[in-house]
């Protein structure tokens, strides 16, 4: 049976109406309304995702390839709007909705306080709407589209709380950030036309092979692999969108957004999005061994580095966004030793387990008042068990606990990269495997800081002040330390998704590793050569779920985190006062963590300083002095002043003019005579 | 009637600014009320263009010609394509917004005001139709003194100094096409266009004409550096003349390119269209910078009209490295067609954004964006259809700003990655410099406590700016309608690119 184009139509329609719905009619269907509209459209699309992964798998359907109208055509060149459904775009479909629901349905709990309830359900439906683009597009243009139009999103859900000046500056800084790796994306897809002739997948992937041994020119006398500049650009596209190093400045500050959004945009969808291209394009990337390393360096050099940054934060959110700019390096790094299931596999379960820590911090969130900072949480487990328990399935499943979702996927990274014998394989390998040790460090330390060891606020009982704070003015604005009220367990809005999401947290990875990762479910969707198939190799050793997970536990991953447990639990269980020690003994690398090596302040005064004093420069050395002070009115004042010294002459004195005459007839028979002699 | 569709078009609003102006300014709401019959008369008219333009022709179509002035040989003659149907319905349309737009905002002499406001709008749809030489230069004249006085009358402080350097600018610029077009006359004893564009020429002769025509359409379009008219009369303009100017006066400077410098100078415009694309990447790059520094909100939008323009120059020009060095034919239709796009959607995006910056002018009365700050708190509905324009700016996909330069930017990878390289440039700064404005404008909590006072857009502010957004999103979402209209003739226009005439 086949796909039919009305339901894929409906899926990705769906969330565009109950968007407009909320965003236009707000005001008159109201708060239930506009929840209610957002919901529905975001179920239909959930559950028809389901239904295509059903008829792909289950059904036989065959891929689905159609253009539904066309964009542009332009003799050979023509865009389309158009859908490509196999299985990786039906398992992203599934993942983007499905934790899209159910941060639909948090939301109620997390924002039922705010004034703009409306208007952030509009936000989350658009995103579903413009990522469902992204993925099921079936060409280039498209998935510009999808790509810019999540961007836009993005932009206005970090600055959803737009009086906040950090949050204006943050979606602001998010927007250009990524504007500059789309500048590098948009260049690879001209890349792609100019070589291959078409921005369709199907045809450009087919034509890919005609890459190898052409060239573009750089200047006079360098050429550049044409394969390895278009894989290149295109990556510097999911550099912007997936966060990697040097480009990651944007996501922890995109955390001035609500929580919910932090859950499904800035960890489980969005920034995946590059992930998934490169998956999408592995025909391509498949051809540059030089692109692939870069990939490759890029993605674990961001998984170990802005993981150890995330060992020093004491806002509760920021240790999860560190923690999500480390995991996408370790997609990046499948991606760059060729296993891109790999990738996509922790794509999908990081989806869930991130997306439960953070809807978790966002339920402490809400039982501490909107109180971010950990120094001042402690010994929550005993008042909200529900937001305690599933945080720790989350926990265990991102450090790579055998039998968890998360082992799963990351020890197959790990492997893969052991079996790559790619340029910089070694150092990737060491990147990773340390990863792992520095990712189970901040996320013990996130748990014992939050739920574990002493309360470290105090109650204090007013009643009518403090349940009522503003959102808006949360922070900073009371003292921190002191609450108002008992913390307690959050409404069944926020644990119930906190529940689903902890199930696939925990079984998902057991009970798909073997489809996804060694017996090609993917299909056609993702092609890898036979001398990079590092996944193919893994394969020969693996027998079973359970037998890999038991073997995990006797490998050095699983010793890392081990070690991380214990050195964590003495540290914040026993004896606290060693972390201020090793804080004051390791000054300077402390300061480098804390100051996120320096990373923003350096692009602060270079591009965002220097480009304004570059403008200001050109302006008034270029614009206003030069072209408007010399040539523009200094030829006007030119003018003026010949006009102005011409004038003298016309004195209107009969004498002058007399006197002019006589001159002139002086000059004339003079000259005459001279010229005579 | 429809014989006559493109003089009717041209002449209705000019003789229907008569009873504008005899209704006075005593009666200024009957004033008011003929000018928006006239002008949503001459945009209903106009709609008739689709149905008569026969798109598969790339001949000229509609054509009317008399003699005008025997002795030169010099005709009344009329004509349009593709290119020019999808021009004048700009035109039209954006004239009706203008008048929409200035209602109770335009209070001294309104009639004045709407009277001039259709002369304009006629002079305009003129040159977009004259097929003859000096016909163009009539109406490309006589566009200025409208546009002169709704400056120097209805404009702001400096209003003197900006419409001074505006008629000058400009009118220094054509002095050198009046040039050239006699000297061609002499030539070839014709002023029609499709006479000049066969008439063969050396390389001499047309190194010169091509500077002749650079320098007057460089000015208009307006290209780096005889840009600095534009930032000046901008800022004193009122609204309406800064959206006209913005939306519809620039692209005569990027359609004079396509009638004069390409047909009649293929050669020359050969040889230095890497002056006219150097010119542009600069555009893009160095007014990219220049716009980010801008305190003042018109200057800064005004700015980025140059930035913007510079697409079309460079789609423009990149088709002759495509034509005749690459060989590629259809990516310099790609080129041509995203200049073309781009022409339209800056028409629709930048007369929004001036649109926009004229509702917060008539609350505050003050465009420096330090007064502002907050603004959302206080006017939602406006500061929703700010982030869509300001999207739109900053080339969004799904928006019309996106169109032309995806295109353009597609073609120039083929001519040359570096040309690509510089063009996508636009991509970060265009985003830096109009969301930084927005920022400073639209979002934090309110400081002047005057923005506190301000009012949410009524319904007139609403129907217009909703006409610009309907514009923006249907061509950005669609462009395919508008693509197809023109494509005959961008095909007829890259085929004669490729005739050398030495």
């Amino acid at each position: 049976m086949e796909l039919s184009t009305s339901v894929l139509l409906t899926i990705a329609l769906a969330p565009l109406v109950g968007c407009l719905l909320a965003g236009f009619f707000g005001r008159f269907i109201g708060r239930a309304g506009a929840h209610t509209a957002t919901i529905l459209g975001v179920a239909i699309a959930c559950g028809l995702s389901f239904y295509v992964l059903y008829q792909l798998t289950a059904g036989g359907a065959p891929v689905y390839n159609q253009n539904i109208y066309t964009w542009f055509e332009i003799g050979k060149y023509s865009a389309h709007v158009g859908f490509l459904i196999d299985r990786l775009t039906a398992m992203m479909m599934v993942v983007v909705t499905f934790v899209s629901l159910l941060v639909h349905i948090y939301t109620i709990g997390y924002m039922h306080e705010d004034p703009g309830y409306q208007r952030f359900f509009s936000y989350i439906s658009l995103f579903t709407f413009s990522m469902l683009m992204l993925v099921m597009s079936n060409n280039f243009m498209q998935l510009f589209f999808g790509w810019e139009a999540v961007g836009l999103v993005s932009y206005l859900l970090i600055g959803f709380w737009f009086k906040r000046p950090t949050a204006i500056f943050a979606n602001l800084k998010a927007f250009v950030v990524n504007r500059v790796g789309d500048f590098g994306f948009l260049l690879g897809i001209a890349g792609v036309l100019y070589f291959l002739g078409t921005l369709d997948y199907a045809t450009a992937f087919a034509s890919a092979d005609s890459l190898v041994g052409k060239t573009l020119q750089i200047t006079q006398n360098t050429h550049w692999d044409a394969a390895t500049v278009i894989c290149i650009f295109l990556f510097i596209g999911a550099m912007g969108k997936s966060a990697q190093v040097p480009l990651h400045v944007w996501l922890p500050d995109s955390m001035e957004g609500p929580t919910p959004i932090s859950a499904l945009i800035h960890a489980a969808t969005m920034v995946t999005a590059g992930i998934f291209m490169v998956a999408r394009m592995s025909p391509l990337f498949e051809l540059s061994e030089t692109a692939l390393s870069f990939v490759m360096i890029i993605g674990a050099t961001g998984a170990l580095f802005t993981g150890l940054i995330g060992i020093v934060q004491n806002d509760i959110k920021r240790v999860v966004a560190y923690s999500t700019l480390s995991q996408l390096g370790y997609m990046t790094v499948a991606l760059g030793v060729s296993a891109y299931a790999g990738a996509v596999f922790h794509l999908m379960t990081h989806a869930f387990f991130k997306a439960l820590l953070f809807l978790g911090a966002g339920s402490v969130i809400i039982a501490m008042h909107h109180e971010q900072d950990m120094r001042y949480m402690g010994g929550l487990r005993k008042y909200m068990p529900i937001t305690w328990i599933t945080m720790w399935v989350g926990s265990l499943a991102l450090c790579g606990v055998p039998f968890f979702a998360g082992f799963y996927s990351k020890d197959a990274i790990i492997e893969a990269v052991g079996e790559s014998h790619r340029w910089g394989s070694h150092y990737a390998y060491f990147c990773v495997m340390a990863g792992a040790f520095v990712t189970a460090l901040y996320t013990f330390r996130q748990m014992y800081m939050t739920f574990h060891g002493k309360e470290r606020f105090t109650v204090v009982h007013d009643h009518g002040h403090g349940h009522h704070v503003d959102h808006i003015d949360d922070h900073g604005h009371h003292e921190q330390g002191i609450m108002h009220e008992t913390p307690h367990e959050t409404p069944w809005v926020v644990t119930l998704p906190l529940i689903l999401l902890a199930i696939p947290s925990l079984l998902v990875g057991f009970f798909t590793v073997e489809p996804l990762l060694f017996r090609e479910w993917f299909g056609s969707a993702i092609h890898v050569n036979e001398a990079n198939n590092v996944l193919g190799e893994l394969a020969k050793e693996f027998h079973g779920s359970a037998a890999m997970a038991l073997h995990g536990f006797f490998q050095l991953p699983f010793l890392l985190v081990l070690t991380a447990f214990a050195i964590q639990t003495y540290i914040y269980l026993f004896n606290p006062a060693v972390a201020d020690r090793i804080k004051t003994t390791f000054k300077p690398i402390y300061n480098m963590l804390n100051h996120k090596y320096w990373f923003d302040a350096v692009y602060y005064i270079v591009f965002a300083r220097g480009g304004i004093a570059l403008g200001r420069a050109l302006w008034k050395g270029g614009d206003t002095a030069v072209i408007d002070g010399v040539l523009v009115d200094g030829s006007a004042n030119l003018v003026d002043r010949i006009a102005g010294g011409v004038r003298r002459l016309q004195s209107g004195y009969l004498y002058h003019y007399a006197f002019a005459m006589i001159l002139g007839l002086i000059l004339l028979l003079g000259g005459y005579w001279l010229v005579g002699q | 009637m429809f014989n006559h569709l493109l003089s009717l078009l041209i002449w209705l609003p000019i003789v229907g600014a008569i009873p504008v102006l005899l209704a006075g300014s005593g009666r200024p709401n009957t004033a008011r009320w003929i000018a928006l019959v006239v002008a949503i008369l001459t945009f209903v008219l106009s709609l008739y263009l689709l149905p008569m333009y026969n798109t598969a022709d790339s001949a000229k179509q509609l054509v009317e010609s008399h003699v005008w002035i025997a002795s030169l040989g010099v005709h009344y003659s009329l004509a349009v394509d593709g290119i020019s149907v999808a021009l004048i319905l700009l035109t039209t349309f954006v004239g009706i917004l203008v008048i929409v737009g200035a209602w109770e905002v335009i209070q001294t002499n309104p009639h004045q005001y709407m009277a001039a406001m259709l002369v304009l709008e006629g002079l305009m749809i003129g040159v977009f139709c004259a097929t003859d030489a000096l016909l163009f230069y009539v109406f490309f004249e006589a566009m200025l003194i409208p546009m002169f006085i709704l400056i120097g009358v209805w404009g702001g402080p400096r209003r003197v100094y900006a419409t001074l350097k505006f008629f000058i600018y400009t009118f220094f610029g054509s002095i050198f096409m009046l040039v050239g077009l006699i000297y061609l006359y002499l030539k070839a004893g014709s002023f029609d266009l499709a006479t000049l564009a066969s008439l063969p020429l050396t390389m001499q002769e047309q190194t010169w004409l091509f500077f002749a025509f650079l320098i007057a359409f460089a000015v208009k379009v307006p290209m780096v550096p005889v840009h600095t008219w534009l930032p000046d009369a901008h800022v004193e303009a009122p609204t309406g003349g800064s959206v006209v100017l913005a939306a519809v006066m620039l692209k005569i400077g990027g359609y004079g390119f396509l009638r004069f410098s390409l047909p009649i100078t293929p050669d020359a415009s050969e040889a230095y269209a890497w002056v006219v694309i150097g010119l542009s990447l600069i555009a893009v790059v160095y007014i990219g910078y220049i716009a980010l520094v801008q305190e003042d909100m018109k200057k800064l939008v005004a700015y980025s009209s140059v930035a913007h323009m510079g697409f079309v120059t460079l789609g423009i020009f990149i088709a002759f490295m495509l034509v005749r060095g690459a060989g590629n034919a259809d990516a310099a239709k790609l080129g041509m067609q995203g200049a073309m796009v781009q022409m339209i959607s800056h028409g629709f995006v930048s007369g929004a954004m001036f649109s926009c910056i004229g509702v917060l002018y008539d609350r505050l009365h003050t465009r420096q964006i330090k007064d502002y700050g907050g603004v959302i708190n206080v006017m939602p509905w406006f500061g929703f259809f700010y982030v869509l324009f300001a999207m739109a700016n900053s080339g969004m996909p799904g928006t019309s700003g996106f169109v032309g330069e995806f295109q353009v930017i597609l073609a120039s990878f083929q001519a040359n990655p570096w040309i690509a390289f510089f063009a996508a440039f636009t991509l970060i700064i265009s985003a830096a410099y109009t969301l930084y404005m927005v920022k400073r404008v639209l979002w934090g909590d309110i400081t002047n406590p005057h923005v506190a006072e301000m009012k949410d857009i009524n319904g007139r502010e609403w129907l217009v700016l909703g006409a610009f957004a309907a514009g923006t999103l249907v061509l950005g979402i669609w462009p395919h309608p508008l693509v197809h209209l023109m494509d005959s003739s961008v095909t007829q226009l890259v085929t004669q690119l490729g005739n050398h005439k030495i």
